[in-house]
Order: C-alpha cells, then sequence, then structure tokens
C-alpha cells in the first residue's frame, strides 16, 4: 500500500521512524473472521473460474472454435484478481450497488449474486439472470443491485445513477463502480469522476489495474505510474494499493466507504492485481513476457501461508473452505447444465418492458 | 345537459404543452426528475424546462456538467433504481458524445437482464434545423435512434401531442426517446408554422405512444411524415384541396414502435404514397415506411411512391443552400403532383 508516510523534514533533528507495513498493521487491525471470510472469498471465486475454464474448453474442439460448446463466446476470467473484489464487497451489503466489468465473475461472486442463475446465464440458459439474454459480460442481478457492461469505462455512469438514487432516500447505500486501468484514458471515467465529485454522490470507484488492456503494457498506454494520482484533478481521496494485497484493499475500501457513506463524497482506488489468465480465453499471451513467473505471484496460496503463520487458518479449516467453495460451484454449474435452454421463438420477448 | 357556457379552449405553444406535462408527473410522482445542460434557470435552451425549477427547486431540476456520458448513464443508473428520470440531450446531434449510454446501456439492459431490469427514463432530445444552425446542430436522427432496438421513439408535433406523449413517455416502464423539433417548440426566436401555437386538454392528457394520427383526411395521396414536416404537409393539403387534389397527412407520433396499421389503412384507401421525412434519405425512415406497404402488399399502390427526405448530405449553413435539402412545402407539392400525374 503507498499510503505516504510524512517524515521528518530535511534538515530536522527527529529519528526516523520506520513505516509501519500495512501488513503488520492489518495483523494488528483486522480479526480472524474477516481474515478468514476474505480467504473464502477469494477461493470461491478462485474455485468458480477454474470451473469455469474446465467447462469452457470441454468441448470447444477440434482445435478452437470459440463459439462453440455449452458455454461459448469470449470469456474473460478473473483468477488473481480475487483480492480486488473481496476486500471492496466485504464492506458492502446487498443493498448496496456494485457495476462491474467485462472481467465480473469475482465481483459478482464477492457481492452475493445468486451463483446458480449467474451459472445459468453464463451457459446461456432460461434460467439465467437474463434468461440467455445476457452473458458473461452482461450479468444484472437487482437483488444485489449488481450489473456489468462489456464497454470499457462505461459501467462507471450507470454507478452515479444508482448513488443518485440512494441519496435521495433514507438510509446510507451506496455505489461502487468498477473498472480496469485502460480504462482511466477514457473519457467516461473522467466524466464520472467530476460529476460525482461536483454532486457528493456516495460512490466508490475502484481501479484494478492488472497491468495488461488486452495485449498492451500499462507503460504503453498510460502517462502515469498510478492512477490515483488522477482524483486530485476532482478534488477527491485517491490511493493505490500495491501487490494484490487483500487486507489493504479491505482497508483503503473501508475508509471510502465509510467516506461515501457519511455523505462526504467519492473515492478512487486503485488496486495492482495481477491477471492470471488471458485476456479471454484462447489468448495465448504471446506478447507477456514476464508469462512463466505469473503463477508465483499468485495472491491466494500467499494469503493462505499468512494466514496459516497468523493462526487464523489451519489443514482443516483450508480443507473445509476448499470443499465448500467446490460444492457450491459444482451445484451451480449443475443446474446450469440442467436447466432448459431459452426458446428460440421467444427471442423477440424483453426489447420492452411487459406494459402494465 | 350541455353546458350553455363553452369555455374558451386554451391554446398553449410546443414547449408549454411539454413543461406543463412534465410539471403534472413530477406534482404526482417524486421519482420523476429533470437532468441536463441549462434546464435549470435558463429553462432549457429550447424551454423545454421553462418555469419548472421555480416550482420544484435544484433537486429535482438539475443542471449537469457537459458530460453526457456521465449524466445519461447516471440516468440509467437512476432508472434502473426506481426512479423515472427525464434526462436532456440539448441537441440529437451530440448523440455522438454519449452513444455508448444512450444505445448500449439505456436501450440494452431489459433484454439483456430477460426483462429483470427496467429502465424507465425519458431521453429528451431537440432536433431539426430551418434556422442556419449547420451540420452540427440540425439534424434529426430519429431514423438512428429508432435502427437501435430497445427504444421507444416519439416526435410529438404539436402542443397537445407534445403533452400527451411527454406524459405516456414519463410513465413507460422502457427508455423512451422524446424529440422535440425546434421548429415546432412556438419559440419567439425563430420562424415559426402557426400550429406550433394550438389547443392543448388542460389536466392529465394521454396520448399513446405508437399510434399515429390523421392530421387531415383525403382520398387521393397519402402523405406519412412526422414532426414540423406535418406542418408542411397540412399546409400542402390545405393548398391542394382548392385545386382538386384530396390530400391525407398521416402524423407518425411514434417513429418505435411504427403505426403500421395506420399507413395501410391510408394507403389503402388512397393508393398513392408520399413520405416526408426531416431525415437523410437512405437507409431511414422513408425507406421502413415504404417497405411497410410493399412488404404487406405490393398491389396496395397504383403508382411508385416518392419520398421527400435529406438528399444525403450534411446540413448546410448558408439558408438557401439548407432550404435546398429540407423537405420544404414546394418539395411536398412536387411530389405530391408527381404521384397524381
Amino acid at each position: 500500500m503507498s499510503t505516504s508516510v510524512t517524515g521528518p523534514a530535511p534538515g530536522q533533528d527527529v529519528p526516523p521512524v520506520p513505516p509501519v507495513s500495512s501488513e503488520a498493521a492489518a495483523r494488528r487491525d483486522l480479526d480472524a473472521d474477516t481474515r478468514r471470510n476474505l480467504y473464502a472469498t477469494m477461493v470461491l471465486s478462485r474455485t468458480y473460474e477454474l470451473a469455469i475454464v474446465r467447462e469452457y474448453h470441454a468441448d470447444k474442439g477440434p482445435g478452437f472454435d470459440i463459439g462453440k460448446g455449452l458455454v461459448p463466446g469470449e470469456m474473460h476470467l478473473s483468477a488473481g484478481q480475487e483480492p480486488v473484489a473481496a476486500g471492496v464487497c466485504a464492506h458492502l451489503t446487498k443493498d448496496d450497488a456494485v457495476t462491474a466489468t467485462h472481467r465480473p465473475h469475482h465481483f459478482a461472486i464477492a457481492h452475493g449474486v445468486d451463483l446458480e442463475r449467474m451459472t445459468a446465464e453464463i451457459f446461456g440458459r432460461e434460467t439465467g439472470l437474463g434468461r440467455g439474454r445476457g452473458g458473461h459480460m452482461h450479468l444484472f442481478d437487482p437483488a444485489v443491485h449488481f450489473s456489468c457492461s462489456g464497454i470499457i469505462a462505461e459501467g462507471y455512469p450507470p454507478a452515479l445513477g444508482a448513488a443518485f438514487a440512494f441519496s435521495r432516500r433514507p438510509g446510507n447505500r451506496i455505489a461502487v463502480a468498477v473498472t480496469g486501468e485502460g480504462a482511466a484514458n477514457q473519457g467516461a471515467f473522467h466524466e464520472s469522476l467530476n460529476l460525482a465529485a461536483v454532486w457528493k454522490l456516495p460512490v466508490v470507484f475502484i481501479v484494478e489495474d492488472n497491468e495488461w488492456g488486452i495485449s498492451v503494457p500499462r507503460t504503453a498506454s498510460t502517462a502515469i505510474a498510478s492512477n490515483a494520482d488522477r482524483a486530485a484533478a476532482y478534488g477527491i481521496p485517491g490511493e493505490r494499493i500495491e501487490d494484490n494485497d487483500v487486507e489493504a484493499v479491505y482497508e483503503a475500501a473501508g475508509r471510502a466507504v465509510a467516506r461515501a457513506r457519511a455523505g462526504e463524497g467519492p473515492s478512487l482506488i486503485e488496486v495492482a492485481t495481477l491477471r492470471m489468465l488471458g485476456h479471454f480465453e484462447g489468448d495465448a499471451q504471446g506478447y507477456r513476457p514476464e508469462l512463466a513467473e505469473v503463477p508465483q505471484h499468485d495472491p491466494i496460496p500467499r494469503y493462505e501461508a499468512r494466514l496459516r503463520e497468523a493462526g487464523v487458518l489451519d489443514d482443516a479449516a483450508v480443507e473445509q473452505i476448499a470443499n465448500e467453495a467446490t460444492s457450491r460451484v459444482e451445484a451451480a454449474i449443475t443446474f446450469a447444465k440442467e436447466s432448459p435452454l431459452p426458446d428460440p421463438a421467444e427471442v423477440l420477448k424483453y426489447v420492452f418492458a411487459e406494459e402494465a | 345537459m350541455t353546458s350553455t357556457v363553452t369555455t374558451p379552449v386554451r391554446r398553449l405553444n410546443t414547449s408549454k404543452a411539454m413543461v406543463e406535462a412534465i410539471a403534472q408527473e413530477m406534482r404526482v410522482d417524486d421519482s420523476v426528475v429533470y437532468l441536463g445542460e441549462d434546464v435549470g434557470s435558463y429553462g432549457g435552451i429550447f424551454s423545454s424546462t421553462a418555469g419548472l425549477l421555480d416550482e420544484f427547486g435544484r433537486e429535482r431540476v438539475i443542471d449537469t456538467p457537459i458530460s453526457e456520458t456521465a449524466f445519461i448513464g447516471l440516468g440509467i443508473g437512476a432508472a434502473t433504481e426506481g426512479m423515472r428520470p427525464i434526462v436532456e440531450l440539448m441537441f440529437a446531434d451530440f448523440m455522438g458524445v454519449c452513444l455508448d449510454q444512450i444505445y448500449n446501456h439505456m436501450a440494452k439492459i431489459h433484454y439483456e437482464s430477460g426483462g429483470n431490469v427496467k429502465v424507465p427514463m425519458v431521453l429528451a432530445t431537440a432536433v431539426g434545423g430551418g434556422y442556419s444552425d449547420g451540420a452540427q446542430h440540425s439534424q434529426t436522427l430519429w431514423g438512428t435512434f429508432a435502427h437501435l432496438p430497445g427504444m421507444k421513439v416519439v416526435v410529438p408535433s404539436n402542443p397537445a401531442d407534445a403533452k400527451g406523449l411527454m406524459t405516456s413517455a414519463i410513465r413507460d416502464d422502457s427508455p423512451v426517446v422524446y424529440m422535440y423539433h425546434k421548429g415546432v417548440m412556438g419559440l419567439p426566436w425563430m420562424a415559426k408554422n402557426r400550429r406550433s401555437i394550438g389547443p392543448v386538454p388542460e389536466g392529465e392528457y394521454v396520448v399513446p405512444i405508437g399510434k399515429a394520427a390523421v392530421a387531415a383526411e383525403g382520398t387521393d395521396v397519402t402523405v406519412v411524415t412526422l414532426s414540423l414536416s406535418v406542418h408542411h404537409a397540412l399546409d400542402v393539403a390545405e393548398k391542394l384541396a382548392s385545386g382538386g387534389i384530396s390530400v391525407e397527412v398521416i402524423d407518425l407520433r411514434t417513429v418505435v414502435p411504427l403505426d403500421r396499421e395506420a399507413i395501410l389503412e391510408s394507403v389503402g384507401k388512397t393508393g398513392r404514397l408520399v413520405v416526408v421525412d426531416e431525415d437523410y434519405l437512405s437507409y431511414g425512415l422513408s425507406g421502413e415506411v415504404i417497405a411497410s406497404v410493399v412488404e404487406t402488399d405490393v398491389g396496395l399502390l397504383k403508382v411508385p411512391p416518392r419520398r421527400v427526405a435529406i438528399p444525403d448530405t450534411p446540413i448546410p449553413y448558408a439558408h438557401v443552400l439548407e432550404y435546398a435539402v429540407l423537405p420544404t412545402a414546394a418539395r411536398i407539392e412536387a411530389a405530391v403532383r408527381e404521384v397524381m400525374a
């Protein structure tokens, strides 16, 4: 976490105080239940993505035909980015809104989207969240105010609207808007930050910096090192979390969510995270020189080791969390596979709302 | 018993009629708000919100930054959370800076969600030329909006319809693009047809979306049109009536969903069709209207149909050039005479 530590001014005769690492601070502050829950959310999300990898590639052959199989189409998976969703959504209730991206599964899962209906949507079934009309980039679960958009940065503006509606009603509900780092170069990003700031809307803006806009590295697309610095342009707090650190995300999100709930306006958080898989499934990632090293940066084993060391997890707990995740994910996939396909005769339905 | 005292029919211009509908809905529904550029103190560049700020205050009549993507998207998000926002895009021509929110979000969310998420918002926008505002401020573009599925598109031509269609648009559970022609608003600073001031019912008034109106009955030729061109078509109908040509004028009022039955009924009667459209000629509404007729029964037409539209050029600035491409009364009359020849 890059929270700046104010040191003694030059020439001052004050002994330097070593900065407190966020990890140490988190260890002090976070209780065991919270840490276990963060870990369990990450494991559930990863288990889900790996199961989707399995199902997606099961019947794409011979060769690889993107339009074939039980799960056709583009598939953008979030493995490696779980710390962002887990750390942010831990502060939300189902009454808060989340708008996610074309890579939405981890946020959907962390925010409590109905796993069975989400999976059925990804499998293009009638029981899906969108009755097979949306697909994995277009998941809408109004029960938890979740939506996502396949268009870079364009999920930000609707989050403002949710926040606008919430701010006019009793309660202190907020909206969380998620994009990737590539989106910070889009107009929608800047329009949204400005409007949310000028109207003090209860929004938390999240940027997932996975370093890659499909094949273009961040350094080739973005003029500054931290998109959190862009918050200064709109007079709002901005914070960048390094190292894909779930507890640092949790703490920063806690501050931003509290500020939003208190009616003090929006905040921007960028998280340095990790795209462990391709932009989409089938992407060979030949453009990625560090590819061989990616697995060793996997945030989940790292966090597990940390929690074992802290005595929060042991073999039994890890196994239980893994088993619960597998059981939920496989149940969702079974539900999807056993659900009926949508009826082509009804393809014209839902273009417009039904007349009352 | 019929009252012996007749109340004079109240006449309003189109902008006042539109505002009246908005105010009436805002009074009965807290979730209706109006957002856009210069909609507060200014009252809308084309008087779309005149007086609303005074009655409803800055919490409900809200000036936005010049950030159409952000504030249209905000309207979408507010609508999905149960509000009924009216969001103004100052000129339809500005769709280019915010189209993603309009066609990829506002128009598609209901479908993508399998009907689980409604987007009950109105996108109000000014259209049309005729006052030398150049190529980026004079387009109608309703054909472009209409081509993209998921939004209803309404285009009132007169004060009463402006009120009734606004009431319907606000109450509709689907997104509705409400396109008001600057030339029918009755603005004191722009040339206007006399029909831009007309009788408007008091109180609640609803014009159903998707229903065309017979603006003038006739038997020889059908002119299908909308918006300001209705006025020109009615002028032509009046002129030609004395010369023995009976023109029926169909005011579409709604582009999506298109009232094909009304078109077919009229053409079935006259056998002659002229479509007048202040939008670009090709790939648009005029072709759609003709296709609707010939796909139903190619024998309905006694003679080939004619189209009067913008001939696929940007709208020029100089008055003489602009009026060379607009669907003027003279061009409409020539087309009617052609199908009657």
